[in-house]
């Protein structure tokens, strides 16, 4: 059915025809012909090439660079450090809300991590500006780097993450582990990871007096708009942000990094166009990543299997000049029902880049450790791991005792369980084998994110030749913006998909909030539908208090805006067409505004009545060789519910995409850093393993249906991250179902499963 | 020094002149021609995202000297439509949703023609699988890679067939 | 990456000349040697582009039985051969484990044979390396040294070649075809790569401007076709240089072991003969037992040079079962995850 309800609440609850449709991308064809462009496939005019001289030490300053023999070379224009970089409005160090993050922009030779940008090297060509770069032949003067959790100094916490409380409680921990009758306590490590988008960072930046043009992927034009402007000193407005594509983001684009802000000091330097690119290596610095953890979980169960008391501690990492402490002990928060629970967080800081949001921060890296643990929890009862999840299964939020706002988790359970086959599970280890005598096991692992929401504006518009537009300036990083947004625009709209333009992808259009904590189609697609709306309610008005049309005096029973016309809600045979009653109105179109989300998300978060997350449960197959020890996940089945589905095609992917890292997080991917001189060893994408198409062959995910009436008006939750959850912990507890040995040091790698026979 | 190379590239034989030696066909082809098809994620050989057709075989661009490639024959994604007719392999793509943010999308495809021709993996998805395996791709879109390359087979298998028929 | 001197011979002889000036370095498919200058690893003052010389680029087979690859034959080319993939399988078997599709399709064959270590530190130019700066250190010892050499290491450098192709061909006496300005020599592989010693920078016997042209398998290569595997453990399923690899040859005589070949990757800065044990097994039976004590000999010698203590036991089980795998037999087809441990498709596998 294709309609808009159209009462006298301004928000509908219905929708229509082009929402659940698996459509395909409509930017598909861009994307398969090569014709979709990215920020470094931009070459205005004019445009000369930077690149960067990054530092190889963790620790120390600069001493000297070899300015000369770089400005020698052939093609290079021009060499910036920080003895002659160009004022900025703003010290890079200032930090004025916990989302600004401090910023390494030249402007001391002070070295505070390995991977810093030292210097940037401007040329005619690509070529020349990087043999520029190593020309620059950098000297220190180095001091000992800090290296690593145990080599760090310790923080006091009162925050992590995005301003989270780092301690929570609820009953009396020690006192109900203390009586349990079962309990544990284990150690998990997670390793530091590299967000490694397909795309690295690039921007081209021109300068036009003091206007601002920049090609740049960004998760959040607005913010990184506000960002530049307060360090160039300009307006927002000055500021034009494209990014139509990203190639890839996680979280690692999410906010303006560095060298990004050094493209448009380049450019602004040599005064013509510049365009910068990260190497590969590169972007294992500057540009963020996910910091490791070690995490020490407690848990004590009564005789039946109950959880009585869950204590999860987190150590982790930050950089020593910002702050983003991993929340990893969160997840804790949400998933279990237990009589007690507390969480809580230690910090480190070392001499790294700081850290940043990375594809689920927080619940990765908490729930892989906590999958684990309550899968030694279940083996200690006795029980079958999944019969110990929903023994424990929590009907409220543990943490906070308010009810879901709607949680189809046991569903979740149940049909995955049953696509997957579990029943046929052996509940000891090691017992089955393939054809080929591979150990094969199984596991499980439950997924959760929370239901975020950001704040976004759009503006629609309503044509007299019954086309629609829909302007915002949301973020397509692959997750389908183009695609499922547009579908929401034309169902608010009350049109078919081809008669709606959809504008987006830059800063010029009302800002769409930024795309993370997979809150992004909730919160633009909100704004997008109360834009619709609002266009709908005024076109409404002018047909029901006009004589001339069919629906005059339609009044409080309402119209139906649907294909382009609008009808009578208790007579569908009367019915007029948008354009004609524009046309009648004598107006060349309508506008109307529309806004999504919360301004203040975690503020929203702790008023709500209710606990907004989506669920989900992984069942994973491995297989491991029972003497090379070397592992392959054969098999994955996710069941999810997350609300309202958009688009079950897009989201399909994002769900492989996630179960995909949950693999990789308990497999495959880890930053080696160098103990000594505390640099990335592994900065590349040969020995800084993510999976190929081989690692995962098979893959399936199931879309459980939920209703949410809470969350939002159109009950959508967020896809984006949560398949990484639960994947990542079903994977590490089917390579002990497999082999019987339980590895708490993440990734699993071979050796570790090299038991002597 | 100044050289020139001549390539045939999509069907155009041109000849270039390049002022540099170490210009590799990537940063020649994105570079210097525009055609921005081709994508640079690691230009160390280590993605696939730069997969090109050179001589009929698919190879990194980014690992290989523009000027060592003299009087090549060089196929990139965007030569391989004809005019709006998507090639078979594009359209499966498209269908089977084998991308995501579409940055290693151009490489994969490249890669998929260049396996469907080599004929080595046929229709068996491990093999696809083994064989696309050079072509990383982050946002995690195998399921759908592999499932457009069998696909892609498929189609072509029975173009094929009916043009020898 | 510095500039350099493209130059381009039309004949060996022009490139063997044009290679012997100091700073020059042969230039095949550059799938190795870009890498290494845009690390700023290497920094060659000129190239010489081998890869127009004519001829260079067929396998034939000679009148004596034996066959000869020229060195610019494409990895992928020569094992997708069908002659030479039916002769010599563990060969083939070896080079499709290696690497992607992509970088197959370009590197040749004596660019393979040189291609030089993944040791993380020789390839950041901010760590002491004994082997890219003589006498700088060796920042591996005592850095993340998992991956390094188990065999044949020495003080100065610890550590291992990288090639897979090497390895199979080790195994089948392969030998290697070089010109230099003095004419042509050839030299066993087993004799070609250096192992580190006091100089770690000298990696093979090749003199300064010699030229690989070819590489030759006598005769007797080809009746291990029936029985020869080569089998790479990897931390993942493909596209990732080996951990621990063996190849492994047979030549089965109504049910005894005639003749035995063995050899190992990943385990020391060149291609591991492991011919002891190679004489363990001959006469026996092909039996578990047998193959494990072959590999407990190959490895014998072996001693971690850091956190690597797990390659040893790793790669007598790599040894063990490649011998399994060659007693077994070739398969028909060559598998789907070539030289994987998930190659396998069905029930046959002898675990050791
Ligand atoms: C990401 C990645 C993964 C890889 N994985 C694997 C793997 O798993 N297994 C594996 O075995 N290999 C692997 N390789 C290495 C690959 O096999 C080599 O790069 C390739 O074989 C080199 O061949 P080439 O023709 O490109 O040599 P080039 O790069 O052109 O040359 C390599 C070296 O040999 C010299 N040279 C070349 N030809 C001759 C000759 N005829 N005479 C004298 N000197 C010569 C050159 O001067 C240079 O020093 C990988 C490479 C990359 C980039
Ligand atoms: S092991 Fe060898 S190659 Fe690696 S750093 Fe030491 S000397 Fe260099
Ligand atoms: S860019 Fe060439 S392989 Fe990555
Ligand atoms: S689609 Fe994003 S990297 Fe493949």
């Amino acid at each position: 059915m294709s309609e808009i309800a159209l009462t006298q609440t301004p928000i509908h609850i219905r929708h229509g025809s082009n929402i659940g449709q698996p459509l395909t991308r409509r930017d598909g064809v861009l994307k398969v012909t090569g014709a979709a462009k990215y920020a470094a496939d931009q070459h205005p005019p004019g445009m000369l090439y930077a690149v960067l001289a990054t530092s190889s030490i963790a620790r120390g300053r600069v001493a000297h660079l070899d300015v000369a023999a770089a400005k020698a070379h052939p093609g290079v224009v021009d060499v910036i450090t920080p003895a002659n970089r160009p004022a900025l409005a703003l010290d890079p160090d200032e930090k004025s809300n916990p989302f600004m993050f401090r910023l390494d922009l030249l402007q001391t030779d002070r070295v505070r991590y390995a991977g810093q940008p030292i210097a940037i090297v401007i040329a005619q060509t690509l070529e020349a500006a990087t043999e520029g770069a190593s020309l620059l032949a950098p000297r220190y003067e180095t001091e000992p780097a800090r290296v690593g959790l145990d080599d760090g100094e310790s923080t006091a916490l009162q925050v992590v993450g995005p301003g989270f409380p780092a301690q929570a409680q609820r009953g009396d921990v020690e006192t109900e582990l203390a009586a349990a009758k079962k309990s544990i306590t284990q150690t998990y490590e997670t390793p530091a990871q590299y967000h490694n988008p397909m795309e690295p960072h690039a921007i081209v930046a021109a300068w036009e007096g003091d206007t601002l043009s920049i090609d740049t992927p960004s998760q959040g034009m607005a913010m990184a708009q506000g960002r530049l402007a307060g360090l160039f000193g300009i307006a927002p407005e000055k500021i034009h942000i494209r990014s139509p594509f990203l190639g890839g983001g996680f979280g690692g684009k999410g906010m303006i990094s560095g060298p990004q802000v050094l493209g448009a000091i380049a450019a602004r330097a040599v005064g013509r166009p510049v365009k910068l690119v990260l190497r590969r290596d590169q972007m294992y610095g500057p540009v963020g990543h996910r910091a490791p953890t070690r995490q020490t979980l407690r848990l004590g169960t009564d005789g039946d299997g109950a959880l009585v008391g869950l204590d999860h501690h987190t150590k982790t990492m930050s950089s020593t000049f910002d702050d983003f402490f991993e929340p990893a002990s969160t997840p804790s928060h949400t998933l279990y029902a237990s009589t007690a629970i507390a969480t809580s967080h230690a910090g480190v800081r070392a001499d790294i880049g700081t850290p940043i949001f990375m594809r689920a921060p927080g619940e990765a890296p908490g729930s892989i450790a906590l999958e684990s643990a309550i899968d030694e929890m279940a083996q200690a009862c006795g029980m079958d791991p999944l019969a110990f999840r929903l023994k424990n299964y929590a009907e409220v939020e543990p943490i906070s005792g308010k009810p879901f706002s709607s949680k189809a988790l046991r569903e979740c359970y149940r049909q995955g369980a049953e696509r997957f086959g579990w029943e046929r599970r052996p509940l000891a280890p090691r017992q089955m084998r393939d054809r080929d005598g591979l150990l094969v096991g199984w596991g499980v692992g439950t997924a959760t994110f929370p239901a975020v929401m950001f704040a976004a504006q759009a503006k629609a518009v309503l044509r007299r030749d019954g086309s629609g537009v829909m302007e915002i300036g949301a973020h397509d990083m692959g997750q389908g913006a183009w695609t499922a947004l547009a579908q929401i625009a034309a169902d608010g709209l009350g049109l078919d998909l081809d008669r709606l333009e959809f504008r987006s992808g830059t800063s010029d259009l009302p800002d769409a909030g930024i795309a993370g904590g997979s809150g992004h189609t909730a919160t633009a697609g909100m704004a997008i539908y109360n834009a619709g709306a609002d266009v709908i309610a005024k076109l409404a008005d002018l047909a029901t208090n006009d004589d001339h049309s069919p629906l005059f005096g339609a009044g409080n029973a309402g119209v139906v805006a649907r294909g382009g016309r609008l009808f009578r809600r208790d007579d569908e045979s009367r019915s007029e067409s948008f354009s004609d009653i524009l046309a009648r109105a004598g107006l060349a179109q309508i506008e109307g505004r529309g806004a999504g989300g919360r301004p203040n998300p975690m503020e929203a978060h702790g008023q709500s009545d209710y606990a907004m997350h989506a669920h989900g449960a992984v069942f994973a197959e491995v297989k491991v060789d029972p003497e090379l020890g070397q592992i392959r996940a054969t098999r994955l089945v996710g069941a999810f519910a997350a609300g309202r589905i958009i688009n079950p095609r897009m989201v399909r992917s994002q769900y492989y995409g996630g179960m995909i890292w949950g693999v990789s997080f308990a497999l495959h991917e880890q930053a080696i850093v160098d103990r000594h001189s505390g640099r990335p060893m592994n900065a590349n994408f040969a020995e800084y393993h993510i999976p190929v198409n081989a690692d995962v062959p098979s893959l399936e995910a199931i879309l459980v249906e939920e209703d949410d009436p809470h969350v939002n008006a159109l009950g959508i939750k967020g896809v984006g991250e949560i398949g990484i959850t639960g994947s990542a912990g079903a994977v590490a507890n089917a390579v002990w179902h497999a082999t019987g040995i339980r590895v708490r040091k993440f990734p699993i790698t071979l050796d570790r499963l090299l038991e002597p026979q | 020094m100044a050289f020139s190379t001549t390539l045939t590239i999509n069907g155009v034989k041109r000849t270039i002149a390049l002022d540099d030696p170490r210009v590799t066909l990537l940063d020649l082809l994105r570079e210097r021609l525009n055609l921005t098809g081709a994508k640079k994620g690691c230009d160390r050989g280590q993605c696939g995202a730069c997969t090109i057709i050179v001589d009929g075989r698919r190879i990194n661009s980014c690992l290989a000297l523009a000027i060592s490639h003299d009087g090549a024959d060089v196929l990139t994604i965007e030569g391989l439509a004809q005019g709006d007719r998507l090639h078979p392999v594009q359209e499966a793509f498209i269908a089977h949703d084998g991308l995501q943010c579409g940055f290693c999308t151009p490489g994969q495809i490249m890669s998929a023609f260049g396996l469907i021709q080599e004929g080595q993996a046929g229709d068996d998805p491990e093999r696809v699988r083994e064989a696309m395996s050079g072509n990383l791709c982050r946002c995690g879109a195998y399921r759908g890679i592999t499932e457009a390359v069998l696909e892609a087979h498929k189609t072509l298998d029975a173009l094929n067939r009916k043009e020898v028929a | 990456m510095k500039t350099f001197d493209y130059v381009r011979p039309a004949s060996v002889r022009e490139a063997v000349s044009a290679a012997a000036a100091p700073g020059a370095a042969y230039l095949a498919a550059g799938t190795n040697l870009l890498d290494l200058m845009k690390g700023g690893v290497t920094r060659p003052d000129r190239l010489v582009d081998i890869t127009h010389l004519p001829d260079l680029d067929r396998i034939e087979n000679l009148a004596d039985g034996s066959v000869r690859i020229g060195a610019l034959v494409r990895n992928a080319d020569l094992a997708h051969d069908r002659d030479f993939a039916r002769r010599f399988p563990a060969i083939a078997e070896a080079l499709l484990s290696g690497a992607s599709a992509q970088l197959r399709n370009a590197a040749s064959v004596g660019g393979n044979l040189l291609q030089r270590t993944r040791c993380a530190y020789f390839y950041d130019p901010a760590s002491a390396c004994n082997k890219r700066n003589p006498g700088s250190g060796c920042d591996a010892r005592g850095g993340d040294n998992r991956l390094h050499a188990i065999l044949g290491w020495s003080e100065s450098c610890i550590a291992t070649h990288p090639s897979d192709f090497c390895v199979a061909l080790v195994a089948l006496d392969a030998v290697v075809e070089i010109e230099g300005r003095a004419g042509r020599r050839e030299i066993p592989l087993e004799a070609f790569h250096r192992l580190p010693g006091d100089s770690p920078d000298r990696e093979s016997v090749l003199e300064p401007g010699e030229m690989i042209v070819a590489v030759r398998l006598p005769a007797e290569a080809a009746r291990f076709a029936a029985h020869a595997r080569y089998l790479k453990v990897r931390d993942r399923t493909s596209y990732a240089f080996a951990i621990v690899s063996a190849a492994a040859a047979l030549r089965i005589e109504q049910g005894v072991i005639a003749q035995a070949r063995i050899a190992m990757g990943g385990v020391a800065l060149k291609p591991w003969r492991a011919r002891e044990a190679e004489q363990i097994l001959l006469g026996g039976r092909a039996d578990t037992a047998l193959f494990v004590r072959a590999a407990t000999a190959a490895l014998a010698e072996a001693k971690p040079s850091g956190d690597n203590g797990f390659k040893i036991v790793l790669a007598r089980r790599v040894v063990a079962r490649a011998l399994a795998l060659a007693a077994a037999g070739t398969p028909e087809r060559m598998p789907a995850l070539p030289g994987s441990p998930f190659a396998a498709a069905s029930g046959v596998l002898a675990h050791v």
